[in-house]
């Protein structure tokens, strides 16, 4: 059990052929763990839930003609007009909870994963140019990086929802804005150790153009380490929608993320109808949960440090 | 050490003023204050005294200008909404949340020191694991949830604690107002701290796991039992010791993020601090708050940050001032 971080004691398997491709071993290493087998397995039902969301759905939540008021605030379990059951219940509009987590999912899943492709873009960018340039440019992005790093990741994102307004793009270049940073400065590690290798030397010996030497050749090289930020950060980019969402800041109500439908059943909990904030959590939850487990096995595995 | 502190302290005035004009020209350029404050049946002339009173009418250089010869003499403008002092508002919330965070702080510390040194001395126990996949846990909820799980289990189906609110305050050296020394106010403080300390009582049980995990490989460890000190000297002199470095610097930058994340907290539990007051305001524009609101957590950020570079060259004596980055 790994779940423990990154620690030396994390069972590697001990048989291992020299001849293994690093893919192969890579993949045997991660399937060793059986936590991180069942954070990848939760994961991927996630994924195919929010993939599959208009097909899978008992009801289109947001087609209003499929609503009943009649069926408002309904406890898990009733039945439905139409011979169903609501499993999770309904809203206050008659919504089967059910369907809106799962279109909620899509929504999350989606603007989390959005945020991430960016801002990774963005940070990758920024962090080769920093470490291959070096000098005053080195200086000045290694300052925003650090500046910003030293404040929560709300507050910036509170901060630039205050200034840009709301709406599921602004949302978006909020999130980027907050994350760009930790791949700056994770890239920015890597890469100024792999600037001092050999193969970089050789590529400026044969006249290769700079951004081909950044791309082509010191991109690649610094992609690992890369690859577990990002895992965790889609995560941190999700809950971080879900929470600005919460607040009133986040995405519009006509895209209810999982984060907007806790906030609609923040009003009723009081009077007990718990299962409006309560199921949305539990699949904001195993969606940040399975993440953070698939993310930590890929540390441990990816961790030249861990290698024997 | 006196270089290092006027560096730095210069370092933050340009940081705020990038900040400030920043937050300005941003707040300003979105949507327009007056539509929302004004009923909107008042006529042009209404309308245009209203302008003319909140400064509205000025060009956008004008207002900073005035914004910033303000600051200078301690007034970070007057709020649009509750006409009074934006600062005054703002420090008026501030106990609250000071209050807030520093609860939810001790908590995890508390809790979190012991448990991480648990964890860390039986890695492999039961409890050891227990205990750090609670702390992943810990990691992954997102505290909004949690609060309003805790609302659901402890006020709506126990019935046992308040929801909402400080409850019943009394005056801390006759000027703050606290909760923590009322029975009333401490049941109203319980849930939000707790709430707030989750995040860093998973971070401190890592940390000191951590910690405690390679000290106990150390030399000076060994070294010690061979002198055959009792356990309780060990681990409670030698390896406590030299794992609070990094604690403590984690503690003190924490601080400033459970201000952060108080915002969160505060809106859950309706506790009537700067954050909650950041979130209304931005509701309605209010952006003399905003503004100000800014200012200060910036100020109380940069302070924090540099407090804790000197208490850590204190603690650690290898680590010369010169050398930490501003």
């Amino acid at each position: 059990m790994s779940i423990a971080g990154p620690s030396p004691a994390t069972p590697l398997p001990a048989a291992r052929g020299g001849a293994q491709s690093p893919f192969r071993r890579i993949v045997s290493d991660f399937v060793a763990n059986p936590v991180a087998i069942f954070g990848l397995v939760l994961l991927a039902i996630i994924l195919v839930l929010a993939l599959f969301a208009p097909l899978i759905s008992p009801q289109n939540p947001y087609d209003l003609a499929q609503l009943d008021v009649m069926d408002s605030r309904l406890p898990p379990g009733s039945p439905s007009p139409n011979g169903g059951t609501y499993w999770l219940g309904t809203d206050d509009q008659g919504r089967d909870m059910l369907s809106a987590i799962f279109y909620g999912l899509r929504i999350s899943l989606g603007v989390g994963i959005a945020a991430t492709v960016l801002a990774l873009a963005i940070g990758l960018t920024m962090g080769l140019v920093a470490a291959y340039a070096g000098g005053r440019v080195e200086n000045l992005i290694m300052r925003i990086v650090d500046i910003q790093l030293s404040f929560p990741a709300i507050l910036i994102a509170l901060i630039l929802i205050a200034v840009l307004g709301q709406g599921t793009g602004k949302v978006i270049a909020a999130l980027v804005t907050v994350q760009w940073a930790y791949y700056a400065r994770t890239v920015r590690g890597a890469a100024l150790v792999e600037k001092r290798k050999e193969y970089i030397e050789a590529a400026h010996c044969l006249a290769l153009s700079p951004s081909r030497i950044v791309f082509r050749h010191l991109l690649p090289n610094c992609l690992p380490p890369m690859i577990v930020v990002a895992t965790v950060q889609v995560a941190a980019a999700i809950a971080l929608e879900a929470t600005l969402s919460f607040l009133g800041l986040g995405l519009p109500i006509t895209e209810p993320s999982l984060g907007l439908l806790i906030a609609n059943g923040y009003q009723y909990l009081l009077s007990g109808k718990y299962w409006i904030s309560f199921f949305p959590g539990i699949a904001l939850l195993c969606t940040i949960v399975s993440i953070n487990l698939v993310a930590d096995q890929l540390r441990d595995v990816l961790n030249p440090r861990l290698q024997r | 050490m006196l270089v290092f502190i006027i560096r730095r302290s210069l370092q933050s005035i340009v940081v705020l003023l990038a900040m400030s004009v920043l937050v300005f020209v941003g707040v300003y350029a979105i949507g327009n204050p007056i539509d929302i404050l004004i009923s909107p049946q008042a006529d042009q002339q209404d309308r245009e005294r209203a302008i003319a009173a909140l400064g509205l009418d000025k060009p956008l250089w004008a207002q900073y200008w005035s914004f910033l010869s303000g600051v200078a003499q301690g007034d970070l403008g007057r709020s649009f909404v509750h006409s009074t002092s934006a600062l005054g508002l703002i420090l008026e919330r501030m106990p609250a949340t000071m209050e807030l965070a520093l609860s939810a702080m001790v908590i995890a510390i508390v809790l979190g020191i012991p448990l991480g040194l648990w964890a860390g001395l039986r890695p492999n126990g039961v409890a050891g694991r227990s205990i750090m996949a609670g702390s992943i846990l810990g990691f992954s909820l997102p505290t909004f949830w949690v609060g309003l799980m805790l609302i659901m289990v402890f006020s709506v189906m126990l019935g046992w604690l308040p929801s909402n609110g400080r409850g019943e305050t009394t005056l801390l050296f006759g000027k703050i107002p606290v909760s923590f020394l009322t029975i009333d106010g401490l049941r109203h403080l319980i849930m939000p701290a707790t709430n707030l300390a989750l995040f860093n009582l998973a971070l401190l049980i890592r940390l000191t796991r951590a910690g405690a995990h390679e000290a106990l490989l150390q030399d000076y460890v060994k070294f010690a039992r061979a002198k055959g000190l009792t356990n309780k000297r060990v681990i409670g002199v030698h390896v406590l010791r030299n794992i609070l470095i990094p604690i403590v610097t984690v503690i003190g930058l924490q601080f400033g993020t459970l201000i952060g994340f108080a915002i969160v907290t505060e809106s859950v539990f309706a506790w009537p601090g700067m954050g909650k007051l950041l979130i209304d305001s931005i509701g309605v524009l209010d952006r003399p708050v905003i503004v100000a609101y800014l200012l200060v957590i910036v100020t109380i950020f940069i302070v924090i940050n540099l407090l804790v570079d000197i208490l850590y060259s204190v603690l650690d004596p290898r680590i010369r001032l010169t050398e930490v980055k501003g």
